[in-house]
């Protein structure tokens, strides 16, 4: 079911930013690999560098002010390596991106269907004629009723839900191998969420779609992934399994989070991780979580610990967990 | 405090709620932020540029009996229609009257009518518009509604209409420039004021028993001031612009009063002969008004990300 | 829509309302007593009361006003005080030339802005950005009369390819009336596009930061398709607003610009009018004028509301 190559494999990936004092790293040398038909999952707080890790796979990210650095590859290809034109053609296409609020992802003056219809025109060979019927197809099977009015429809006449199903099927129209989620959930309503993602894991699982799923929930992960990376001001702190990350969280970060998820049992109180998550401009020396980390000791103040594997399929970046 | 780089592609944007919205902060911004708006407002050199033509046009307008090498209204002190030579900077008229000190001398119709014209609509404006603002109701439409009829006329029509009525002579023309931007500054004082009238620190005056008009004058107004500010430093090249364009008219201060205006309109039928007789006044006004438009430009970018907006 | 189409023409009646209340009590605070004034040297007391009754004078404020306020739906606003003609022909042959210069004016100020604005926002912080805005501002600062003044040195005096003065309406000779609408319009019509320049910069710059743009980035649509059919679509609408709030301004250069090519508008009128102390002309053109420029208002925001789908399509 999961392939064994992987579909993406984003290698040492930098997105830095020049600012008034010198270049700052949003995203610092994150490394991941998404298998066929996997879900992988992206998680960390908002400023965590995963909404820009997510983008700049696709080069979404305006350059400058920005600049990026390392490889992903896809189908053979180093897609940082690419032109505008040539990504234009795997966008859509190979590599379909959904975001976070999907009525702000249509564009309001242009009808739904013609937006879909446009998508699709570019990629597919088909005349118009045929892909008009194809967009109306699309959108029941995405689960949008009487498809055909709907199509004529603007996008401010959509509901949240309703939107991000129409985003979906654009995004799926074109049989893409992988699927970019960035927090695709996040201004939907709980029992929306539930459909849409139940919509990406069949996705996953009946069409072999290899999905990158960006949330800071760490339920929806739980729910939804295979694999999970644990991003913290810009880096990979964890990188496991989504069994073994819940079972036994390596990272202090980690286990942190996952005490911040309210639970049935226990005593009944709310877990918190103290302080805040540092600005980019502001990093402290060293691990970059330690003035919040519980069990820091002194030397986590001075070395930054690399990422390095502990287990068969499980890295993490701490000097405390190497030792336990 | 160094705001934190987000992490996503946008920086944080002074609309961003946390970005010193709480109207508590703002006297102490504006108090301690003055050195520190003028660092940034130094930084743009358009502005810089508009702030120094603008004081070369008050120091003219100031000095003028000290600055003029002649009488700005005597006849004859050179031939008609000199060109401009180093005895006449900027040549004689069709009455042999030296143009540069007539510049000199026009500068200080420009700039006080300019001026005061603006201060009056901003006075009247602004109190117009934090009654309307704060009080609502009736009182609100029924201002609202004047203004929106007054906002209506284009402002060269409505002064046209003043002068019909009041006759010429300078208060007039002020009078009449300063009754176009009364709406203006009355709708952008009232929608400011209806944001802050819902934030909780007001709220608080009025349940300690502060009365009205201390709300409004104490606590509303220095909150809505920075962009009225902003407003009136734009307003005044457009107000020197509407004085020009009525002495342009001839409607503007009577003859033999210098006016920047007047001069052009009276150089356009000898253009051929004597082109020095319009284009240099004409240039003298082009400059004040890119000055003024460029520093009401700059008090705005400076003043603006600071505050709300 | 229907709700705002119906609602905007409340509006507007609301301040045509408020407009005719003003410019009638702007009229009636012109010092001078009407009455004496008509009678002049036939003055008799008999007379007076006669024709003050006549002219209604003697009723109340309101009545008056509403007096006026019928005649002029009708049709009539008043004689001449000079030469004794219907106010309101005088005024409505002075209003022709006025908007064709002003609608001239806006196509060539549409002309330039669009593709300088466009540009400018594209390559922003370029020269093209500097360099655009910069003209822009340049051209929006000078003085409408004395860049009319300046543009009939070189191009008609010294150049001699347009001529100085004089207006020919399109209908009665379409090439000649371009001719001299050239300089008239770029005149009034650069002054126009150096406002509209900024705000398509400025627009079309907010545009390209939305979601939606980078939505289709991501779909694969192309850079030129992204500009020019998902942003420029959704740009270009606020401008529509724009354009119409300039409607009032750009009367206002009208009639300086008049002046300056002696086109027989209504900037020529009212003047004239002003200095021969000729009220009823003055009020007639400025009520026209100002009606102008409110039903202009109107017709743009309804134009609005018929381009943004969201108004269009609730």
């Amino acid at each position: 079911m999961i392939g064994s190559d992987p579909v993406l494999d984003v290698r040492k990936l930098i997105v830095e930013f020049s600012s008034e004092d010198g270049p700052v790293r949003a995203v610092d040398e994150v490394s991941f690999q998404v298998r066929r038909g996997e879900i992988v999952g992206l998680v960390g707080e908002s400023g965590a560098g995963k909404s820009l890790t997510s983008e700049a796979l696709l080069g979404l990210i305006r350059r400058p002010p920005g600049r990026v650095a390392g490889e992903v590859w896809f189908g053979g290809r180093d897609l940082l390596t690419l032109d505008e034109a040539a990504l234009s053609r795997i966008r859509g296409k190979d590599i379909a991106m959904i975001f976070q609020n999907p009525t702000a992802s249509l564009n309001p003056v242009f009808r739904v269907g013609d937006q879909m219809l446009e998508a699709m025109s570019l990629h597919l060979p088909e005349p118009r004629r045929v892909l008009r019927e194809r967009v109306i197809e699309t959108l029941g099977r995405v689960g949008i009723s009487s498809p055909r009015a709907r199509a004529r429809d603007y996008p401010h006449q959509f509901s949240g839900g309703m939107a991000q199903r129409v985003m979906i099927g654009m995004g799926i129209s074109c049989v893409p191998s992988l699927l970019i989620a960035d927090e695709p959930t996040t201004a939907l309503d709980v029992t929306i969420q539930a459909q849409v993602l139940a919509l990406i894991r069949r996705l996953a699982r009946e069409l072999g779609v290899a999905v990158l799923l960006v949330s800071h929930d760490l339920g929806i992960i739980s729910q939804m992934c295979h694999r999970v990376l644990v991003m913290y001001a810009g880096r990979v702190v964890e990188d496991a399994t989504v069994g073994a990350l819940f079972r036994a969280p390596a990272h202090p970060y980690t286990r942190g989070l996952i005490e911040c998820l309210p639970r049935l049992e226990g005593d009944g109180r709310l877990g918190a991780i103290g302080g805040m998550m540092p600005g980019l401009r502001s990093l402290p020396p060293g691990c970059r979580f330690h003035p919040r980390c519980p069990v820091a000791e002194p030397r986590c103040r001075v070395d930054a610990p690399l990422l390095r594997s502990i287990a068969a399929d499980r890295e993490v970046a701490c000097h405390l967990a190497e030792t336990s | 405090m160094a705001e934190p780089l987000s992490a996503d592609d946008r920086p944080l944007t002074a609309g961003d709620p946390g970005a010193g919205a709480a109207g508590a902060e703002v006297p102490a911004a504006a108090r301690g932020g003055l050195r520190r708006g003028w660092r940034r407002f130094r930084r743009n050199p358009g502005a810089v540029f508009g702030l120094a033509v603008f004081l070369v046009i008050v120091a003219m307008a100031v000095l003028a009996p000290v600055l003029a090498p002649y009488d700005p209204i005597a006849q004859g002190v050179g031939k008609p229609f000199e060109r401009p030579s180093t005895a006449h900077w900027a040549g004689t008229d069709s009455f042999g009257r030296d143009i540069m000190s007539r510049i000199i001398y026009g500068a200080r119709v420009a700039l006080v009518v300019g001026i005061v014209a603006v201060l009056l609509a901003m006075i009247i404006g602004v109190t117009l518009g934090l009654i309307s603002g704060y009080y609502g109701g009736i009182v609100d439409t029924v201002i609202m509604r004047i203004m929106d009829g007054l906002f209506a006329f284009p402002i060269i029509i409505l002064a046209i209409a003043m002068m019909a009525v009041m006759g010429f002579g300078v208060r007039n023309v002020i009078v009449a420039v300063a009754v176009g931007f009364i709406a203006p500054f009355a709708r952008v004082t009232r929608g400011d004021v209806l944001a802050v009238k819902e934030e909780p620190y007001i709220e608080a005056a009025r349940l300690a028993g502060v009365g009205s008009l201390a709300i409004i004058f104490r606590h509303v107004l220095p909150n809505v001031l920075a962009p009225i500010i902003v407003q009136g430093a734009l307003r005044v090249s457009g107000a020197i612009i509407t004085e020009s364009g009525l002495s342009f008219l001839g409607l503007g201060p009577p003859p033999p009063t210098p006016a920047w205006g007047r001069m052009i309109a009276e150089g356009q039928s000898f253009i051929v002969m004597a082109p020095h007789v319009s284009t240099i006044p004409g240039i003298a006004l082009m400059l004040a008004i890119v000055a003024l438009n460029l520093l009401g430009d700059g008090v705005r970018d400076t003043l603006d990300p600071r505050m709300r907006r | 829509m229907v709700r705002f189409i119906l609602s905007r023409v409340g509006q507007t009646l609301a301040v045509l309302f408020t407009v005719s209340v003003i410019i009638f009590a702007l009229m009636r605070m012109i010092p001078g007593d009407p009455v004496l004034m008509r009678l002049g040297d036939d003055f008799t007391q008999e007379a007076y009361t006669r024709l003050r009754h006549e002219l209604g004078f003697d009723r109340s404020i309101v009545t008056q006003y509403l007096i006026w306020i019928r005649s002029v739906l009708a049709g009539d606003l008043g004689d001449s005080f000079l030469n004794q003609e219907r106010v309101s022909t005088l005024v409505l042959d002075a209003f022709v030339p006025t908007l064709t210069l002003v609608v001239a004016s806006v196509i060539v100020g549409i002309l330039i802005a669009v593709p300088s604005g466009i540009v400018a926002a594209i390559r922003k912080d370029s020269a093209w950005d500097y360099g655009s805005m910069g003209f822009a501002i340049f051209v929006y600062s000078m003085p409408a009369f004395w860049k009319g003044i300046i543009l009939i040195w070189i191009f008609s005096v010294y150049l001699g390819w347009f001529p100085a003065m004089g207006y020919v309406a399109p209908w009665a000779d379409l090439s000649q009336s371009l001719w001299r609408l050239v300089l008239p319009a770029v005149t009034l019509g650069t002054f126009f596009s150096g406002l509209v320049a900024r705000i398509i910069r400025s627009s079309l710059l907010e545009v390209l930061d939305q979601d939606y743009v980078k939505a289709a980035r991501a779909r694969g649509v192309r850079r030129a398709a992204l500009v020019y059919k998902h942003a420029l679509a959704n740009a270009l609408i606020p401008v529509v607003t724009v354009i119409g709030l300039q409607f009032g301004t750009l009367l206002g250069g009208a009639v300086l610009t008049e002046t300056v090519f002696a086109i027989p508008g209504m900037g020529r009128l009212s003047v004239s009018a002003i200095l021969n102390r000729d009220y009823s002309v003055v009020q007639g053109t400025i009520l026209v004028g100002v009606f102008a420029v409110v039903v202009v208002n109107l017709l743009v925001d309804l134009l609005y509301a018929f381009l943004n789908p969201r108004i269009r399509v609730a």
